[in-house]
């Protein structure tokens, strides 16, 4: 039993992850019908924001609550300008081109930024970047205190405040998609971009909205993964980025409720099969669900079939 | 005075297809001017380059004296252009009030924008029982009543109508017609297209017809029901 509730609790944990990641693979697709391949690696940047920021502001030496504020907030806020230079320098470009070209454009700025920063120094700058390709460990916010023991299972500070945040996040993102006014011109866009624009919407503004929505989640995710896994390298935002497109494939691509859907699916189902089955396949799992969902249910689970049109 | 819509020249492609060669209308503040012809003919074209929705190879769009042919769709609604489009455009995944409320982005005036959505409901009794219904559930008539009363939540100074009676029961064309003739009396400029030219030229004051993408004739919407050609291609007669 004891064993069970463990599962869960690093299930959800990885899962809520997921989620927070695969929502802006999913509200990009949404408004652009783009697979942004370069947002697993918006996630590693976030952590290494959220690292530079926390040797800044002297973290290792005296944490406080203020600084991991500044830290969450300021690594959200780098990568929202991240992802709105992202799409204004590279995708914008390309909005009138075949849709093939955005895509390979995302996995140059994927390999741009995996590869970029493990590049060596440059010189003059006042901290150390590019970090370069040997990992480093991210600095306690916070001390990992055991808060209750439920049986054999010890549940932790850590595990409470990244649920707590993860969904909090989750919650404030559904109500800006559902009732704000920029969440209702993002669906509208996410409907017909064309239409859109005939209601005054600057549909411009709405894409660069979206993503910087979205890069500022998947730093948050960055940071709470970095907080329990404190080893971050470049490479970092690879196989949580790709699992994640996995979930929001899952879920129904361009549906946000969807992608938190898939993501906890995907973390709970990884987690179990691991634990209980085969560990070494953790990472087989996501893939073959994504083709098990290609198969038989190619629209996710709450997506909209939708013909392509030729 | 300038007229309110000034379009020059308008010529537009698709790929390599030449839709519009060179179209050249106005309409002046207050006027109701149709345009009508074939199937092909260039006439959604006309609008969707008027309004931005794609863009024109060459011509000159002003309105109300402003020379506005590089402005982008958003702009122009902030403009004064309203454009209920082709097959109505009603979003799906919304719900008939965020689909009005969405007609209305560009203005701050809450009270305003809540005077004009009771107005709306009462030009549409329909659409407020159905105001919390996704618009993917309404009828054909329901979506077109949407989309005109949407049309109108910018407080437009024109209305740029696409097929307003496509596909719908006459008694509902007549509904439509009716307020598309009231909010014109209210000083709101129309420009209309419509396959149906009878009904067009009745309430037109002046209209076009367009024949492969250029102006073949122009006058006074009732001189040009009165025309025998007229009658004989477009009005069955």
């Amino acid at each position: 039993m004891s064993e069970f509730l463990q599962h869960v609790v690093n299930g959800l944990s990885v899962g809520t992850i997921y989620a927070l990641i695969a929502l802006g693979y999913t509200m990009v697709y949404g408004v652009l019908r783009l697979i942004n391949f370069a947002h697993g690696d918006v996630y590693m940047v976030g952590a290494f924001a959220a690292f530079y920021l926390a040797h800044a502001l002297g973290v290792a030496e005296n944490p406080t609550l203020g600084k991991t504020v500044v830290v969450f907030a300021g690594s959200m806020g780098i990568c929202a300008a991240l992802g709105y230079v992202i799409e204004r320098l590279a995708y914008r470009p390309l909005r009138e081109r075949p849709r093939l070209t955005s895509l390979i454009t995302a996995i140059g700025i994927s390999f741009l930024l995996e590869y970029g920063f493990q590049l060596p120094h440059w010189n003059g700058l006042p901290i150390e970047f590019p970090p370069g390709p040997t990992p480093r460990f991210f600095p306690e916010l916070f001390q990992r205190v055991v808060w209750f023991e439920v049986g054999e299972v010890a549940i932790s500070n850590y595990d409470v405040i990244s649920l707590a945040v993860a969904i909090g996040l989750m919650l404030g993102l559904q109500f800006i998609v559902y009732r704000t006014k920029f969440g209702t011109a993002m669906r509208a866009v996410s409907f017909d971009p064309s239409i859109a624009g005939l209601m005054g919407i600057p549909v411009d503004r709405v894409i660069s909205g979206t993503f910087a929505l979205g890069s500022a989640l998947a730093a948050a995710a960055a940071l709470l993964v970095a907080i329990s896994r404190p080893r971050i390298d470049p490479m970092m935002g690879m196989m949580p980025g790709l699992k994640a497109f996995v979930a929001a494939v899952f879920g129904g691509i361009g549906n946000v409720p969807g992608a938190m859907i898939g993501g906890l699916i995907l973390g709970l189902s990884e987690e179990f099969v691991a634990g209980y089955a085969f560990s070494s396949y953790r990472d087989a799992i996501a893939f073959a669900i994504l083709i098990i969902v290609l198969l038989v249910k190619p629209e996710g689970l709450f997506g909209r079939r939708t013909a392509e049109k030729v | 005075m300038s007229a309110l819509l000034e379009v020059k020249d308008l010529v537009v492609h698709y790929g390599a297809v030449q839709a519009l060669h060179g179209v050249s209308v106005h309409v002046e503040p207050g006027e109701i001017v149709a345009l009508i012809g074939c199937n092909g003919a260039g006439k959604t074209t006309t609008l969707k380059a008027v309004s931005r929705m794609l863009r024109a190879t060459s011509g000159a769009v002003s309105l109300a004296g402003e020379d506005v042919t590089g402005l982008s769709a958003h702009q122009l609604v902030g403009r004064g252009m309203a454009h209920a489009p082709e097959g109505r455009g009603i979003f799906l995944n919304l719900t008939v009030l965020e689909n009005l409320e969405l007609g209305a982005y560009l203005r701050r005036d809450k009270a305003g924008i809540a005077a004009d959505l009771e107005k709306a409901y009462t030009l549409f009794p329909r659409l407020k029982e159905r105001r919390s219904q996704v618009g993917g559930t309404l009828s054909g008539g329901e979506q077109q009543m949407l989309a005109v009363a949407r049309a109108l939540m910018s407080r437009p100074r024109l209305l740029l109508l696409d097929e307003p009676s496509l596909g719908l029961a006459p008694q509902v064309v007549e509904t439509i017609f009716a307020v598309i003739k009231g909010v014109n009396s209210e000083g709101v400029a129309v420009l209309l297209v419509e396959q149906n030219a009878h009904k067009a030229l009745m309430i037109a004051h002046r209209a076009y017809v367009l024949e492969t993408g250029k102006v073949a004739t122009e006058g006074a919407g009732k001189d040009l029901l009165a025309s025998p050609e007229i009658q004989k291609a477009y009005l069955g007669g």
